[in-house]
């Protein structure tokens, strides 16, 4: 943002930004110049923003009612679902955002895996969002505990649990998590005191991931680099601005049909039992956007190495764009990795699938397999075939793409036309 | 469009895996289903369905079953049962509460008013387990949301009492249900033709008063359906509006480069 060069029109504006240059920050940010070429999947990120506010915002008022104690917490929800002004939409928002959050969170990152956003120089805008990811589902696991329902203790015994796996220390990590000798009330209060601070941590990553990314500037389907400003790119507003808006709009869509019409799908029936240390349900299962890490764990047979799968899962994620030898970015331009992309989405759906079923029988062998195959995917094949794979050629650039190059042949021949205009 | 297309695909691979998750957890006997009024974009509690709902629960699942979320207000409340307040009161003022301490220090009985919640039938779980021969009669304030099913499990349990099939052993105090998990249940069947006598002059069959109550439920696990479901379809209309505005600005937008948009 140093080179930018900005003097606002008014006096006081001018005495204002010599001071704090907010002004040129706006500038920046209506200005910055942005591929022409991005596609929808490009609009992820303002929705994932918008996804994250209205988290907070639904959030803090939840807070105002809800009450963090094991034997009023199911109750305070209830008083929030029934007595509290709109306090059902409140809550029903913040519920089904959380999927949603995860659903625009998943198509984001697939979005970076096809089009090689997480390559240099954008490696630590990709390690941001890992950082982001990571405590969303931190957050979000938190959140799950705090009505208190069957599934919110179980599930906290089960995740909790996890770390009792830790040679020597673990006992002591689990009841120190705990604070006392199982998931009980102080449990329940510091997960609530953590789920209304992660999301601030988040929003400061978020500003960080943005910060990273107007750097180097957007990636695009393409994935070449291009210079900025050129006739390769657009200001952000109006053009991307307005195409977000209407991405965004489309999305929200979904959501009001979910949180209107179905708002309790996404859910376990279960958590609307009250929480009960004695009875164990049949079933305990994480919420969806967990389960390809579930079915990764239960996979393992041994307790600690399952643990550390898990965790290995997405750590194999953090040092992506160093286990990725490929200099190409686009996935267009990478006909054989195309197809091991599409394995790996289908891979992580399987696991996502048998993470929803007893670990028992063809399910257990079925999540073994996958399991072996997501690491497979990430430490065997991404090295090997940056090294021997032959790309297509690349184009120039966006508005010059070299015959038969061009992802778009629609844009190719636009382009003719456009050329013959200037 | 194309990538709307993508993203349609997308959105249901993603719920074909969340329902067949929620198909996944037992092998269970297909539920009978009723066409609830209440389901569908605008669907509506029928009242009158509501109210002799009530009347089952309080001649016969009241007994054992609370209802410790509602109040005797909600009885009254727009967009469900929706007595008068005066019938409303009179319902209150047939149960008993204890208030106080009253300023000599004393606690003191007294009738329910609007703003209590509904009395207990048990003064404590222990009690009510004690009294059901180790099974807990849960409360029914969410019971709808909190099975699987929903709406027509209640239904179906309710429909679902039969002989046990050749070879089945029961204990006492057990009997043989087609849709309760495990077959087994501990309560009896608590409807039988006639049991409640209907004010509305609705014959009051076994299949009448388990719609009825389970209608009841319906409300009571979420009494605030009619008003979600009316505010939905305006959130809807509102955003489809919007969203044809802005694509229309978007495209006259990006015009002015030749790139699609």
């Amino acid at each position: 943002m140093s080179d930018h060069e900005y003097t606002p029109k008014s006096k006081v504006g001018k005495w204002f930004n010599d001071r704090l240059p907010l002004l040129t920050l706006a500038n920046h940010l209506t200005d910055y110049p942005t591929p022409k070429n991005l596609n929808y999947w490009w609009t992820f990120g303002g929705i994932l923003t918008f996804c994250l506010i209205t988290q907070i915002i639904t959030g803090i008022v939840l807070g105002m009612h809800y009450v963090a104690h094991a034997d009023l917490a199911f109750q305070s929800v209830e008083h929030i679902m029934r007595d509290v002004n709109y306090g059902w939409l409140i809550r029903y928002v913040h519920a089904n955002g959380a999927s949603m959050f995860f659903l625009a969170v998943y198509i984001h990152i697939f979005r970076s895996l096809y089009y090689g956003s997480y390559k240099s120089p954008r490696e630590v805008i990709w390690i941001i969002g890992m950082l982001i990811y990571f405590l969303m589902m931190a957050t979000a696991f938190m959140g799950y505990v705090l009505p208190w329902g069957q599934m919110s203790f179980w599930g906290a015994t089960v995740i909790t649990n996890l770390f009792s796996a830790i040679p020597l220390v673990g006992e002591s990590i689990t009841n120190w998590l705990w604070g006392g000798y199982s998931v009980d009330n102080p449990t329940l209060t510091r997960f609530f005191s953590l789920h209304y601070l992660f999301p601030f941590l988040i929003l400061g990553l978020v500003v960080l991931h943005i910060w990273a990314l107007h750097v180097p500037g957007n990636n695009n389907p393409i994935g070449i680099d291009i210079k900025k400003p050129s006739k390769d790119t657009v200001p952000f507003h109006p053009y991307i601005v307005i195409k977000d808006a209407f991405a965004l709009l489309i999305f929200l869509l979904i959501f009001a049909f979910f949180v209107f019409f179905s708002p309790n799908i996404l859910g376990h029936a279960d958590n609307y039992i009250e929480a009960n240390p004695l009875v164990t349900p049949a079933h305990i299962v994480p919420e969806w956007y967990l389960l390809p890490f579930y079915a990764i764990l239960r996979s393992v047979p041994d307790k600690l190495l399952g643990v550390i799968a898990m965790f290995a899962a997405i750590f194999v994620l953090v040092i992506l764009p160093w286990l990725d030898t490929s200099k190409v970015r686009s996935t267009v331009f990478r006909p054989i990795y195309k197809q091991f992309y599409w394995f790996l989405v289908a891979d992580v759906l399987i696991l996502g699938y048998v993470g929803a079923m007893p670990a028992e029988g063809l399910y257990l062998l079925i999540a073994r397999v996958a399991t072996a195959y997501y690491f497979a995917h990430f430490l065997i094949i991404l090295p090997f075939l940056g090294m021997k794979e032959k790309t297509t050629p690349l184009p120039l650039s966006i508005t010059e793409p070299i015959l038969g190059g061009s992802p778009d042949m629609a844009m190719a021949k636009n382009n003719s036309d456009f050329k013959e205009k200037l | 469009m194309k990538i709307f297309l993508k993203l349609t695909f997308l959105f249901f691979i993603i719920s074909s895996l969340i329902l067949s998750r929620a198909n996944a957890a037992g092998e269970q006997q297909e539920l009978l289903k009723v066409d609830w009024s209440f389901k569908s974009f605008f669907g509506k509690f029928d009242r009158a369905s509501l109210q002799r709902g009530y009347q089952v629960y309080t001649e016969v699942c009241a007994s054992c079953h609370s209802l410790k979320h509602l109040s005797y207000r909600n009885l009254a409340e727009k967009g469900g049962p929706e007595f008068t307040e005066l019938e409303a009161k009179a319902i209150a003022s047939n149960f008993e509460v204890t208030d106080g301490p009253n300023s000599d220090g004393e606690m003191f009985v007294r009738p329910a008013k609007l703003s209590d919640k509904f009395v207990m039938p048990y003064a404590n779980v222990q009690e009510a387990i004690a009294a059901n021969g180790g099974a807990y009669p849960p409360d029914m304030s969410v019971l709808v949301k909190a099975r699987k099913g929903g709406a027509n499990y209640i239904y179906s349990v309710l429909m679902g009492y039969d002989e046990p099939p050749a070879g089945m052993e029961l204990d006492d105090g057990v009997y043989y249900n087609k849709y309760m998990y495990g077959n087994k249940i501990k309560m009896s069947s608590p409807l039988d033709d006639d049991i409640v006598e209907y004010a509305d002059g609705t014959k009051a069959t076994v299949d009448q008063m388990a719609k009825d109550v389970t209608t009841f439920l319906q409300w009571t696990a979420e009494p605030h359906l009619e008003t979600r479901h009316k505010l939905g379809f305006r959130v809807i209309i509102y955003l489809s509006v919007l969203t044809i505005l802005v694509y229309f600005s978007m495209k006259k937008i990006w015009s002015r480069i030749e790139t699609k948009v």
